[in-house]
């Protein structure tokens, strides 16, 4: 983790920021070009707010044409830049750097075009990733991935971030629901990548884009998919004594042959702050909630109910309940989508997780995340996308008392590194950016870093793009690696490193 | 069956020896899409030999296994526990490899409606034009950590690398599937199917062949039969054997003479204004093309109707056979080309003439 105390790896110039400034100016407005600090402060981090830095300036052009003249006006004079959507994202990947550009997308929020008959939307970074699903409702269509900041956060970011949601088991993350970007590259040139069809020819560009966490271009314009709105919708909960039952549950609804819409876990500390927070109707006692959402055509969700009652009954569920209406299932989906905010009520601050594992090794690694809050004297209140094996424990702490934030990194990074040791990922939806950056020498070796170099090389060849985050020098991963045997604390040094 | 065998690092020292003398590879598996892409070239590395299951967990929806497995084979794995492949991919031959299929990055008639080859692919061990072994993305369905090389491999050719173990992730065969079908023009069918797909009907295959609109359902049995009494038209007798056909190319439109091109466009694009005879797949958005016309008009109104051409199968492959690229698109490609495989020894040529 380290993120407080994160390095920045890169030679940095010297910069007039007056004179960079009047060069913007040649092509965006003035007051689009900012300059003073407390101008430049809301500007000072992303949704990962335990780490801040003021950019040298910000520019938040309005036209694809401002956006490549920021582009080249940098590059040429080496300036990093650093673009930034709604600045929701959970890993610091919009981080400013103190030496670079701060490039605002927030200015491009319009729906460019829907197509009804082909169903796609054109639409520009800054669209809100609900705003997309609301402008076509009226057609019966909606856009698929629904990451839990739907409301804030932008479909560049979605795509920069490969964003994920709570539907992603059945309908995909956002590389499967984006057709085509427009891109600008740090040279400031305009690419088209992917197509309005369902493949381009050449290498899969479009898929690298998803997740390069703005490293590898500037997004300007995304063609999304639309998808037809599901007739019916129905949910289920089910309550466990054991939270291990009940992954062994998750299990045996996907061996049935059913893809639910959603099923999402919950364990008792969680249930307890989202009860608490948005009187679902969550059963207090329980060890484990399971919420089980199928959708379809009206006849296949009776159908695909009825065997998923079965298959919990039949699989350890001490209560099963479905809701009655669509009242009652938005009321039992609130209380999980609440979950954060719900469990930041009941503890000063809290940290985010986001590792992704094989979900039968789910028991262990709970176990190892429950000696981790013990030995770390945290609370942790986990909640999971159980479908798709994609954990978020919420590590709570309080950054007032001096030395929790560190010690809540600290243990951050080893449930991280738990996941790995499980065949798992340090990240699932959220990114790598600076949070987890440390985390990426754990689960790649030097070669595969090396080659996620080359690759930025080919599109960035300076390195002006978001430098330092992401990816790890291998300077920066022998220092920790070194750092860590100090320590005598070198993660899993027998571990296969993928 | 034949045996499973690791020979990944026989590999590794072909490929570093190979680049070491800036001596191109040819990547050869079971040769059954030996007709895809441009004249391969350079001295054959067979890499079928490389072969097994490695896992295979069915409640967690993932299989691995070295390329070199003959696609039948994880098929036939998956079908013992009621699972499947979603797209659907083209075998072309009874020799097709799971490191062949997923380098063509080709999709069966089911792509518009569940994703392509690329959509599922969770990770892959490559062998670079260096020769270094490298393991990227992993065996779970959401992994941010690092650039998405996996699915960059896809469709690439063998271009970037070589690949020797790839994670997909697998689907429930669904419980019931069902063939309905129209005799309808190919406008008012291209209509029909984009009209349908735009509601929430358990489609799973829609194509115009030979003035019959086809249309597969698939999903639980009463589901499929709502949706179907819904939809009405007839049930034809081949059924699902239409859909296999159509996805191995084995249909009589295949065999009529002249070069296959293969026409991505927007699904809903009228027919286009080519002389050949055509069927459509994909629910429009895949059109096969029979044709003695010259590439550039195909290609020309490909790309006027927001999509491209590919010479699938015939023609002349030494000239280009895949869509032209905007030329700040092709310099990309060339960087990306160059920092897998500096030397340019992995299939060169294959794919264009410049990677």
């Amino acid at each position: 983790m380290n993120a407080s105390q994160q390095a920045v790896e890169r030679t940095s110039s010297d910069v007039d920021v007056r004179d960079l400034a009047a060069v913007l100016r040649d092509s965006l407005p003035a007051y689009s070009v900012l300059v003073e600090s407390d101008e430049r402060r809301p500007y000072e981090c992303d949704g990962l707010t335990a780490v801040r830095e003021l950019p040298l300036l910000v520019a938040l052009p309005e036209t694809v044409e401002q956006v490549q003249h920021v582009l080249r006006t940098c590059c040429q004079r080496g300036v990093p830049v650093v673009a930034r959507g709604a600045g929701t994202g959970l890993s610091g990947g919009a981080l400013p750097l103190a030496d670079g550009v701060l490039l605002s997308l927030a200015k491009f929020n319009r729906i460019l075009g829907v197509d009804p008959v082909n169903r796609t939307a054109r639409v520009q970074p800054g669209v809100r990733n609900l705003a997309i699903s609301e402008a076509v409702s009226h057609l019966g269509l909606y856009y698929a991935p629904d990451p839990s900041s739907q409301i804030a956060c932008s479909i560049g970011g979605n795509v920069a971030e490969n964003a994920g949601g709570l539907h992603c088991l059945k309908y995909g993350l956002t590389v499967h629901n984006v057709l085509e970007v427009k891109i600008v590259t740090v040279e400031g040139e305009r690419i088209t990548i992917g197509a309005q069809a369902l493949d381009a020819p050449g290498y899969d560009l479009l898929a690298l884009m998803h997740g390069s966490e703005g490293l590898l271009g500037v997004i300007v314009e995304v063609t999304v998919k639309l998808l037809p709105k599901p007739e019916a919708a129905k949910v289920l909960m089910a309550s466990f004594d054991d939270v291990e039952v009940a992954s062994d549950a998750v299990a045996a609804i996907i061996a049935s042959g059913i893809i639910p819409g959603g099923l999402e876990m919950m364990d008792n500390p969680a249930i307890r702050a989202a009860e608490d927070f948005a009187h679902a109707g969550y059963p207090l006692e329980a060890e484990a909630i399971l919420l089980c959402e199928l959708d379809g055509t009206p006849e296949e969700v009776d159908e695909q109910i009825e065997v998923v009652e079965r298959v919990l009954r039949t699989h350890g569920a001490t209560a099963i309940h479905t809701a009655r209406d669509d009242a009652e299932r938005l009321r039992l989906w609130s209380g999980r989508k609440s979950a954060f905010p719900a469990v930041g009520r009941i503890s000063p601050d809290y940290y985010c997780m986001d590792g992704t594992i094989p979900r039968r090794r789910l028991g262990e690694v709970l176990r190892r995340i429950g000696e981790l809050s013990k030995t770390y004297e945290l609370r942790i209140a986990n909640v999971f996308h159980a479908g798709d094996g994609n954990l978020h424990p919420l590590i709570l702490y309080d950054a007032n008392q001096p030395g929790e934030l560190e010690r809540a990194e600290a243990c951050g990074g080893k449930i991280l590194e738990a996941c790995v040791e499980a065949g798992g990922t340090i990240t699932g939806e959220h990114g790598v950016g600076v949070e987890k950056i440390d985390q990426m020498c754990v689960q790649f070796g030097g070669a595969e870093l090396e080659q996620f170099h080359a690759l930025k090389r080919a599109f960035d060849a300076r390195g002006l793009l978001n430098p330092g985050k992401a990816v790890p020098t291998l300077h920066r991963c022998a220092e920790l690696g070194r750092m860590h045997v100090h320590g005598g604390q070198l993660p899993f040094p027998e571990l296969e490193r993928f | 069956m034949m045996h499973d065998s690791d020979i990944a690092e026989s590999f590794q020292n072909a490929v570093a020896e190979a680049a070491a003398r800036a001596q191109p590879v040819q990547i050869v598996g079971g040769g059954s899409k030996v007709f895809y892409g441009r004249e391969p070239e350079g001295a054959p590395l067979s890499v079928g030999g490389h072969r097994g299951v490695v896992s295979y967990e069915p409640t967690e929806l993932v299989i691995t296994a070295r390329s070199g497995t003959p696609l039948a084979d994880i098929e036939s794995v998956l079908a013992e526990r009621g699972q499947t492949l979603a797209f659907e991919p083209p075998h072309f031959g009874p020799s097709a490899t799971l490191g062949g299929t997923i380098a063509c990055g080709l999709s069966g008639p089911r792509r518009p409606y569940v994703g392509a080859a690329r959509d599922f692919v969770l990770g892959m061990r490559i062998i670079n034009g260096s020769g270094a072994a490298l393991k990227f993305g992993g065996q779970v369905m959401k992994n941010v950590a690092g650039y998405d090389v996996s699915r960059l491999m896809v469709g690439a050719l063998g271009t970037l690398g070589v690949l020797t173990e790839v994670s997909l992730r697998v689907a429930p065969r669904p419980r019931l599937e069902r063939t309905l079908a129209w005799e309808v023009s190919a406008g008012d069918a291209i209509a029909k199917m984009n009209e349908w797909a735009g509601q929430p009907l358990p489609l799973s295959a829609a194509a115009h062949a030979d003035g019959v609109l086809r249309v597969r359902l698939s999903g639980s049995p009463s589901g499929v039969e709502a949706a179907g009494r819904r939809l009405g038209g007839e049930e034809p007798d081949d059924g699902e054997d239409f859909w296999r056909r159509l996805r191995e190319h084995d249909l009589p439109f295949f065999a009529l003479p002249g070069t296959l091109w293969r026409i991505s466009l927007p699904a809903g694009q009228p027919p286009l204004d080519l002389q050949g005879s055509w069927l459509i797949d994909w629910g429009g958005a895949q059109r096969w093309l029979k044709t003695e016309t010259q590439a550039l008009p195909v290609r020309r109104e490909a790309a006027a109707r927001g999509g491209h051409a590919t010479q699938f199968r015939g023609g002349e492959r030494t000239a280009a056979v895949f869509h032209e690229l905007p030329a700040p698109l092709m310099t990309l490609h060339r960087n990306v080309k160059r920092a897998f495989d500096p030397k340019g020894i992995l299939n060169p040529g294959r794919l264009y003439a410049e990677l």
